[in-house]
């Protein structure tokens, strides 16, 4: 039951972001890594909704652990994550329409990511209230770290600005905003953490089987 | 033969014993060596600027497969004159007028991403030369597809700009091309002597055609599929090009424009990339030919002989796979 007593806190949250970091390291939920990192903008706001969403997911389905039908539990896993969703979906609807209108299919996807659902599956089914907001917040952060990355130089180089304010006169290299250029830049990053990885903490890289 | 058995008296090796003289440098510099009469018509056509983009390829491509392997402390493969036929054709495959820093970048590109990223000469999933130009076709559109109006030897650097045969039977028809050119017998003659604005290698079919005669000669590349390629194209043009009735279309415009004969004859044709076996080749001929004409009748580039090529490229496996023939002897149910 207790699979995460032996970690503190910090620890877990530290695991989401560097060891267990969902895109770089697990390579799942790449979807909102290729589609709405064109824009620092978007990639920090869906980088957001993900650690608000993964983090109430957890601490929801940890607090219900005891309630919960083991036969039944994805369904009201799934109940749970899209409750939280349509929260931040209607939350930015309201309040950040722009945004809302470039990146509101995608938030509405969040339901299918399959960090967070892997998350309450194998962490906060199984543990104590406290260490699985730890866990939520290390991969929710994690996440967001990793959009800001991989948004920071689409938009950069895509469009030469960032938060649309024109850094470099013209637009250097179209293709990075383009969702090839996305596939580019995540695989290169990828590339470059696991190289990280390899030669400064003697990791095997990620295996990118996700 | 006679060194090889004068070091190893003793070697024993399953048979057949005869040891040829091809080796992976030899076929890549006899390619370069091909496309050269075409990059003398792209010096006499587009002059200095043909040299210096064709240059900056060449150099950067070499250059980062250099730096590329030995920063990886691997071995350096600079002599066998992939890297070095792979910026000629990235040359060749680049409007003349370009700012520097465009073939530079698609020569990385097509050298560092799409060919050592992925495991060196002989594991690139695509041509390197063509993602590199589809890397700056779509980076870039707009520095792409301004042609220069070809003139006589060493003109000045501000040549008229023009649009692509290609481009004006897309843009206005087959009506406006025939003005600019005369009549039909002078622009097929143009088209085929390259008298026309385009890619720097593309435009001149006679010598394209001499270099791809010079390798059909030597064995380095066979017929099937560039002829199966060029023979979907004219196919598909003569039924569904003409404008109204089918069977009206012009295959020969089709066959001699745009970057068809180099693509057909020096990138599908690409080793690496291509199915091995004949039928499958054949296959991939006719998948390249359709997927040309598909975007140049109904896509919205009007070339597409690049695109075409390298979807093919994603197949090759496939192919190869699908047209594998049983071993010899093999009943039904030893298939596999």
């Amino acid at each position: 039951m207790n699979h995460g007593e032996h970690r503190t806190n910090w620890e877990l949250i530290k695991n989401g972001i560097f060891k267990e970091n969902i895109l770089f390291r697990m390579a799942i939920s790449l979807c909102p890594a290729i589609a709405v990192t064109n824009s620092l903008k978007n990639g920090t706001l869906m980088g957001i909704s993900v650690l608000f969403v993964q983090v109430m997911v957890n601490i929801t389905i940890s607090a219900l652990r005891k309630f919960i039908n083991p036969k039944i539990r994805i369904p009201i896993y799934m109940l749970v994550i899209a409750g939280w969703v349509s929260a931040i979906d209607m939350t930015l609807a309201a309040y950040a329409r722009e945004a809302y209108k470039e990146i509101g299919l995608y938030i509405q996807l969040i339901v299918a990511f399959a960090s967070i659902l892997a998350r309450a599956e194998s962490f906060a089914s199984k543990n104590k209230f406290v260490p699985s907001m730890s866990d939520g917040i290390g991969m929710g952060i994690g996440f967001l770290l990793a959009m800001i990355i991989i948004s920071f130089f689409r938009e950069l180089l895509g469009k030469g600005a960032l938060f649309g304010f024109p850094i470099v006169a013209g637009k250097p290299l179209l293709i990075m905003i383009l969702p090839a250029g996305g596939f580019f830049a995540f695989g290169i990053l990828m590339g470059f953490f696991n190289w990280i990885d390899i030669r400064f903490f003697g990791g095997k890289g990620a295996s990118g089987a996700g | 033969m006679a060194v090889e058995k004068k070091t190893h008296p003793l070697i024993v090796s399953v048979s057949p014993h005869i040891k040829g003289e091809e080796s992976v440098s030899r076929i890549m510099w006899t390619v370069n060596l091909a496309l050269l009469p075409s990059f003398l018509m792209s010096l006499y056509y587009f002059g200095p600027r043909a040299l210096f983009v064709t240059a900056l390829c060449v150099i950067t491509a070499v250059l980062s497969e250099y730096i590329f392997q030995k920063s990886l402390k691997k071995k350096i493969t600079l002599s066998d004159g992939s890297a070095f036929l792979t910026g000629l054709l990235l040359g060749m495959n680049l409007p003349p007028s370009l700012p520097f820093y465009i073939p530079i970048a698609g020569s990385f590109m097509a050298i560092v991403i799409t060919k050592q990223l992925f495991g060196g000469l002989g594991y690139n999933i695509f041509n390197p030369a063509l993602i590199g130009r589809a890397f700056l076709l779509i980076s870039w559109p707009k520095a792409m597809t301004i042609w220069k109006e070809p003139t006589a030897v060493f003109a000045t650097l501000d040549a008229k700009t023009t649009a692509t045969p290609l481009g004006i039977l897309k843009e206005e028809g087959l009506g406006k091309l025939l003005e600019v050119f005369g009549d039909k017998a002078n622009l097929y003659t143009q088209l085929l002597i390259g008298n026309r604005a385009g890619s720097l290698g593309e435009t001149s079919v006679i010598a394209l055609l001499l270099g791809a005669a010079f390798l059909l000669y030597r064995g380095y590349i066979t017929w099937h599929i560039p002829f199966s390629f060029l023979g979907t194209v004219a196919l598909v043009a003569w039924v569904f090009g003409g404008k109204g009735a089918l069977f009206t279309g012009d295959p020969i415009i089709h066959l001699l424009s745009g970057g068809l004969i180099l693509g057909a004859f020096f990138m599908a044709t690409d080793y690496v990339t291509c199915p091995t076996i004949r039928k499958g080749q054949i296959i991939f001929g006719i998948g390249c030919g359709a997927i040309t004409m598909l975007i140049r009748l109904k896509g919205g580039y009007p070339e597409g002989v690049m695109f075409a090529i390298l979807l093919m490229n994603c197949f090759a496996p496939l192919i190869d796979r699908g047209v594998k023939t049983d071993l010899f002897g093999a009943t039904k149910g030893q298939k596999k």
